[in-house]
């Protein structure tokens, strides 16, 4: 009998639903804002400055309560079970690690111990060999000996994700991994993500700026706006969107608009 | 010049030294890590000691299971202390903390007079000989044992900053609370660790002195005297409060010298490491081993 059970469509890993963000008590910042992740996919968080994409990532992750904020309606859920009001340093040992915006390592510590320290929550044999696995995937790391504040940028950003890995998540937030790159070192970083992806099958939630960039690795993506979700649809379905390609995607391609026709300059909501 | 007093006085200055270095290491882990200015450093001292002293003369116990004791007990003393006192403090301003701190040192000193009385008791000998004879100079075994102890703290302060990952952990939070909660670190337990091995710490060489000299409530004078090594060394750098320790140690047997010989100002020995503080304060606020912000340009 029980195949004749109702199966519902394969459960996503992450599901956040219909949650509300506020800060100091006063200000709110998400309203009613709801996405999904399903297990082994990139999904990717896109909007503008201040449309609340890092409040998002520091809801799920927790980091939000380091800041005074809250999730005061709706619930998030993690692999079925519910992980808003938990606090941040026990999200991480469930499997969701956030790679902060800015990179934020540990600059007075050496490249080493902040790949040590990434696996804090673990206490098995096997970190030496996990060290040497983002050793492979950044070969440069492994050459830095001195501290980690005199990176470079992009190799900081390299770092933030091996120390993330160490963690051996279930599911990454990255949050601007492009951000303060280079063109160049911004396809290699993405080029790592997919790979993380596809090598080792860890679930990944993107925000990012360089919209071209996340929907060129997401499957799924989401827009946000002033706190909610205001369009969603498959990398391919928004990257081929008329409004996602004015406002994100940059407005060229064949045929060139004056600035006099940007949607943009002639009003201020496009979606609400 | 009496060559030979003053090769005495400096190791003497080292001995003492290295015991501030100690404390002075003490207080330096919880600024680090949880950016409170201890007052009460001294009091650790006084409390450790009297703790030890009362297992070893009341309760008959060898002197390794009153150690021992006194260890475990410092333990649950600094926890409680951060979680108690300290813990709802947090977030308030600096001045808050302070004046808590300070509290905290008045209390634990008037308890101690309190329960044990204000006069110096002398702990039951430990060992059988007095004195060695290092290099020709004489020396108290109670000082070799001393010299010993703050090496070993030394080391394991070394092993636990670079090799354990509570270390890292404690580290990353002084860094940045965020960042460490990020990767899983829980910074309230961080908090009373600190808190728990400085008092523990503190308490070894409170022990130690009070083995040298007797406990009395002029052991907390130890916590004023970390203030020199400390701003010499830098606040938040536990390499310089060794070395701000040692200095300062061998500063105060050396002003002694100079003034027991030529200056008759009397009681350098005390004042000297004031001085210094002063003078540092004047010329290199950071002090010696104090953060430079990295800055990449």
């Amino acid at each position: 009998m029980s195949a004749a059970l109702q199966v519902p469509a394969e459960a996503p890993l992450l599901d956040v639903n219909n949650i509300e963000v506020v800060y100091n008590d006063v200000i709110l910042v998400l309203r009613g804002l709801s996405l999904r992740v399903p297990q082994g996919r990139i999904v990717a968080l896109l909007g503008a400055n201040g449309a609340g994409k890092s409040t998002t990532l520091k809801a799920i992750s927790g980091l939000l309560r380091t800041e005074e904020g809250e999730v005061t309606r709706g619930e998030i859920r993690f692999g079925g079970e519910r992980i808003d009001g938990i606090d941040p340093h026990l999200i991480v040992r469930r499997g969701i690690f956030q790679v902060m915006e800015g990179r934020r390592i540990v600059a007075d510590m050496t490249c080493l111990e902040n790949l040590r320290l990434g696996a804090f929550i673990r206490s098995d044999a096997e970190v030496k060999r996990d060290i040497e696995m983002v050793y492979a995937y950044f070969p440069r790391l492994k050459e830095r000996t001195g501290l980690a504040g005199y990176l470079s940028g992009g190799e900081q950003q390299m770092l933030a994700i091996g120390r993330a890995l160490m963690a051996r998540p279930k599911l990454i937030l990255m949050d601007e991994p492009s951000m303060g790159l280079s063109p160049l070192l911004v396809k290699e970083v993405f080029a790592i993500i997919r790979r993380l992806n596809e090598e080792l099958g860890i679930t990944i939630l993107l925000v990012e700026q360089n919209a071209r960039m996340a929907l060129s690795v997401a499957s799924y993506g989401y827009v946000m706006e002033q706190g909610k979700v205001v369009l969603d649809g498959t990398a391919e379905a928004l990257a081929s969107n008329e409004d996602v390609k004015e406002f994100y995607l940059g407005g060229h391609g064949a045929e060139r608009k004056s600035f006099k026709n940007l949607k943009s300059y002639k009003r201020r909501k496009r979606w609400l | 010049m009496d060559w030979s007093l003053l090769l005495q006085l400096t190791l003497n200055g080292l001995i003492v030294g290295a015991l501030y270095g100690v404390v002075a290491m003490s207080f330096v882990l919880i600024y680090k890590a949880s950016q409170v200015v201890n007052f009460a450093q001294g009091e650790f001292l006084l409390v450790g000691a009297w703790v030890c002293w009362w297992m070893l003369t009341e309760w008959q116990l060898p002197f390794w299971a009153g150690f021992l004791f006194t260890l475990a007990f410092m333990t649950l003393f600094g926890m409680i202390l951060q979680v108690v006192v300290l813990r709802p403090l947090i977030g308030e301003p600096v001045i808050s903390v302070i004046m808590a701190t300070i509290g905290l040192g008045i209390f634990f000193q008037a308890l101690m007079k309190w329960i044990f009385g204000v006069f110096a008791k002398p702990f039951p000998p430990i060992f059988p000989v007095e004195r060695v004879s290092v290099l020709g100079l004489e020396v108290q075994t109670v000082y070799l044992l001393s010299l010993g102890i703050s090496i070993l703290i030394m080391a394991g302060f070394a092993w636990f900053f670079t090799a354990s990952k509570h270390g890292l952990a404690m580290r990353a939070t002084a860094f940045d609370q965020q960042v460490a909660q990020s990767l899983g670190v829980s910074v309230p337990k961080v908090f009373a660790m600190s808190w728990a091995i400085s008092a523990v710490v503190s308490a070894v060489a409170g022990v130690v002195v009070g083995v040298v000299n007797g406990v009395s409530s002029a052991l907390s004078f130890y916590g004023i005297k970390v203030f020199p090594a400390v701003i010499l060394g830098g606040l938040d750098s536990v390499v310089g409060a060794v070395v701000g320790g040692l200095i300062v140690g061998v500063l105060e047997n050396l002003a002694q010298y100079l003034d027991a010989n030529w200056l008759n100002w009397g009681n350098m020995y005390s004042i000297a490491p004031f001085y210094a503080l002063i003078l540092i304060l004047l010329i290199k606020p950071y002090g010696l081993f104090g953060t430079r912000a990295i800055e990449r340009v």
